[in-house]
């Protein structure tokens, strides 16, 4: 069922995540942006995968952790590093910034900076879809931390008893903020969702082509108006819970960071497995690289040359 | 409970049936709007103010809900940022605080975090009023709380007329707003026309004209105050009511140009005194008006203790007719 997909484009839709956030991080070390930002490095397969799955008007919802999501539903990298800087052409004007970016018009709902507070929004654009008797889906992305979240229960609880068009992604990237996600988990996230009679389906999250499977089956049910899915995906956050998130020793080892990011990195396995499999070689993947550096350094030069919005706009959009 | 109606000729209905019909007609206009939360469909919810509605549009439009209030709310707002118009039911005030990241760290800033882009017309109804003998946890009016944030609207009707126009304005309103009906209120008639008509936000309307003291009431103290307002005549005092009608947007003008007048204001709200409604409208009454003022605003809110059971403690927490008017002859007494 993979035929159809352009494989080496999804590679390069990971790699422009990973470039992206690389380059967030030398904003944040060189004092060019505002605020924090938490990077998606290491989890690229799980958004780019799950998104290869979805039209243009399907819908998703994410979380602070969100650049990844957000440019895998197809958001332009200029205005999100726009965005990221408060600058006027960003995505919400530099009114949202990293962990608000909204993208209408390729169905993005809006990161949010509440772990699990957009379950709601998700789950309730799915029962739009659903009463406007269009064949959307809704994509809710979140990490293992919200499962300490009564609200993302609450809403499992209805899309399953409605059967709504919505698939709960679960990124378990293994810590909560700073805590080993075991230390706050009572029994498996694993069966979390089957007490609601919701399907789950659990992968690498390391693998797009796996994540894109598990979400190609998920959607399908949707589409077709059988219900909910329910993804659980094991992943890692390469980097810290955010930008400054330096000294991490406490919480985990050089040695586990080192594992995951020389053995078990997406965009290695990826290419590794393109590579073995003829689809690609080291001249086709230093093409897409000079691409995508091209492209995000070109992003960044946008950014940092784009205006701030003006003092009215502070009142601006209160209100609709 | 009455009060003069906007032409006598017209119709009486109870303030349930008032907005009944304004769902009722706002359904029948626009397919997007649905209903939601517990007990809404069957049951009419407990205050029956639903009912027969099911009946006409389906269990796809008036959908029953889990005991979930955060979480229905949640899906409120994602059906609003996706095209549909939905009325979300919380049955009683003091269950906003279930919902209140929904409300306001989502719905409230959806439109303004995105630079614009996310709209939420989002309608919450629930409801406020103590003296139902139900305690601390079903008597609370919590309208400061939602009015304290920026991006969501707040309606609080005192009369049949006046709900279902706010409630219609409510419903058409591109931003989540929240109205708050009393629940002692609900068998309160008033003369409503059949016509379709809206009241706009931050309109407050002068309940009864006096030249003396000007009495700000909202919801079910505007009874309060008119009740107040003929014993004070019979003193000798001319009071002014006027009903804010929403809190957020405020009409200060009307108030300021009240306060102007008489010079005497008493703001009275069955909210919690402390930081709440009295405070900040008697705060734009005196940054307005107070070169005009005979005397400081008096605030009349709720007593600063929860709710309390027994009808012998729980009468004294919410401000009475009788009290307004020992308040209202201070005042003028005072001022001269």
């Amino acid at each position: 069922m993979t035929e159809g997909i352009d494989w080496l484009d999804v590679y390069g839709r990971m790699l422009r995540i990973r470039v992206f956030e690389e380059h967030v991080n030398q904003l944040y070390t060189t004092a060019k942006m505002p605020g924090l930002a938490h990077l998606y490095i290491g989890e690229e397969a799980v958004a780019v995968g799950v998104c290869t799955a979805l039209r243009d008007d399907d819908y998703i919802t994410s979380t602070h952790r969100g650049h990844g999501h957000c440019l895998a539903k197809g958001a332009s990298v200029d205005r999100m590093f726009a965005e990221l800087l408060g600058k006027e052409p960003g995505y919400c004007r530099g009114k949202g910034g990293s962990m608000h970016i909204a993208d209408q018009e390729k169905g993005n709902l809006g990161a949010n900076a509440i772990v699990g507070g957009s379950a709601g929004i998700a789950t309730g654009a799915a029962l739009s879809a659903k009463q406007r008797g269009t064949d959307q889906v809704a994509v809710c992305f979140f990490g293992e931390g919200a499962f300490g979240q009564g609200l993302v229960y609450e809403v499992m609880n209805m899309a399953s008893l409605w059967k709504l068009p919505v698939i709960y992604v679960c990124e378990n990237n293994l810590y909560n903020e700073y805590t080993h996600y075991l230390e706050t988990t009572a029994g498996d996230l694993s069966q979390r969702a089957g007490a609601f009679g919701i399907p789950t389906r659990e992968a690498d999250g390391q693998d797009v082509r796996a994540v894109y499977e598990a979400a190609r089956e998920a959607v399908e049910r949707a589409r077709a108006s059988n219900g909910p899915s329910f993804l659980l995906f094991r992943t890692y956050r390469q980097h810290g819970h955010h930008v400054g998130d330096i000294n991490r020793a406490y919480y985990r080892s050089k040695e586990e960071e080192r594992i995951w990011s020389e053995q078990r990195d997406p965009l290695k396995i990826f290419a590794e497995s393109l590579a073995g499999e003829g689809k690609a070689d080291a001249v086709a993947f230093e093409r897409i690289e000079e691409e995508v550096r091209t492209e995000v350094a070109d992003g960044v030069k946008f950014a940092l040359d784009a205006p701030y919005p003006e003092p009215d706009e502070v009142t601006m959009h209160v209100f609709a | 409970m009455s009060l003069p109606s906007p032409s006598p000729a017209e119709r009486q209905i109870t303030m349930a049936e008032a907005i009944r019909e304004a769902l009722a007609e706002e359904m029948r206009r626009d397919h997007r709007v649905f209903l939601m939360g517990e007990d809404v469909a069957e049951a009419g919810t407990p205050f029956k103010v639903l009912s027969g509605l099911v009946e006409e549009f389906g269990s796809e439009r008036v959908i029953d809900t889990p005991i979930s209030e955060a979480g229905f709310t949640g899906i409120g707002l994602g059906a609003a940022m996706t095209g549909m118009r939905p009325v979300v039911d919380i049955m009683f005030g003091d269950f906003l605080f279930i919902a209140l990241d929904q409300i306001a760290n989502q719905a409230a800033k959806v439109h303004y975090m995105s630079g614009g882009k996310l709209k939420a017309p989002l309608t919450i109804r629930t409801t406020l009023g103590a003296t139902r003998r139900s305690a601390a946890q079903h008597s609370q009016s919590l309208h400061a709380i939602v009015s304290h944030i920026p991006g969501l609207k707040v309606a609080l009707p005192s009369t049949p007329y006046d709900a279902k126009g706010l409630m219609k304005s409510a419903i058409r309103d591109d931003n989540p707003v929240v109205v708050f009906e009393d629940k002692m209120m609900y068998t309160v008639k008033g003369a409503v026309p059949e016509d379709d008509y809206t009241i706009p936000f931050g309109q407050a309307d002068v309940k009864r004209e006096g030249e003396d003291v000007t009495l700000v009431a909202t919801s079910s103290m505007v009874y309060t105050a008119l009740a107040a307002a003929d014993m004070l005549q019979r003193s000798g005092i001319s009071a002014e009511v006027i009903d804010p009608r929403t809190t957020s947007p405020l009409d200060s003008k009307t108030l300021i140009d009240s306060a102007i007048k008489t010079g005497h204001v008493i703001v009275i709200d069955e909210g919690y005194q402390r930081f709440g409604v009295t405070a900040e409208i008697a705060s734009v009454i005196a940054e307005g008006a107070f070169y005009h003022l005979d005397a400081p605003v008096k605030r009349m809110g709720a007593m600063d203790v929860p709710i309390p059971f027994s009808p012998a403690l729980e009468d004294l927490t919410v401000p009475t007719p009788e009290r307004v008017v020992e308040a209202a002859e201070a005042l003028c007494r005072k001022g001269g």
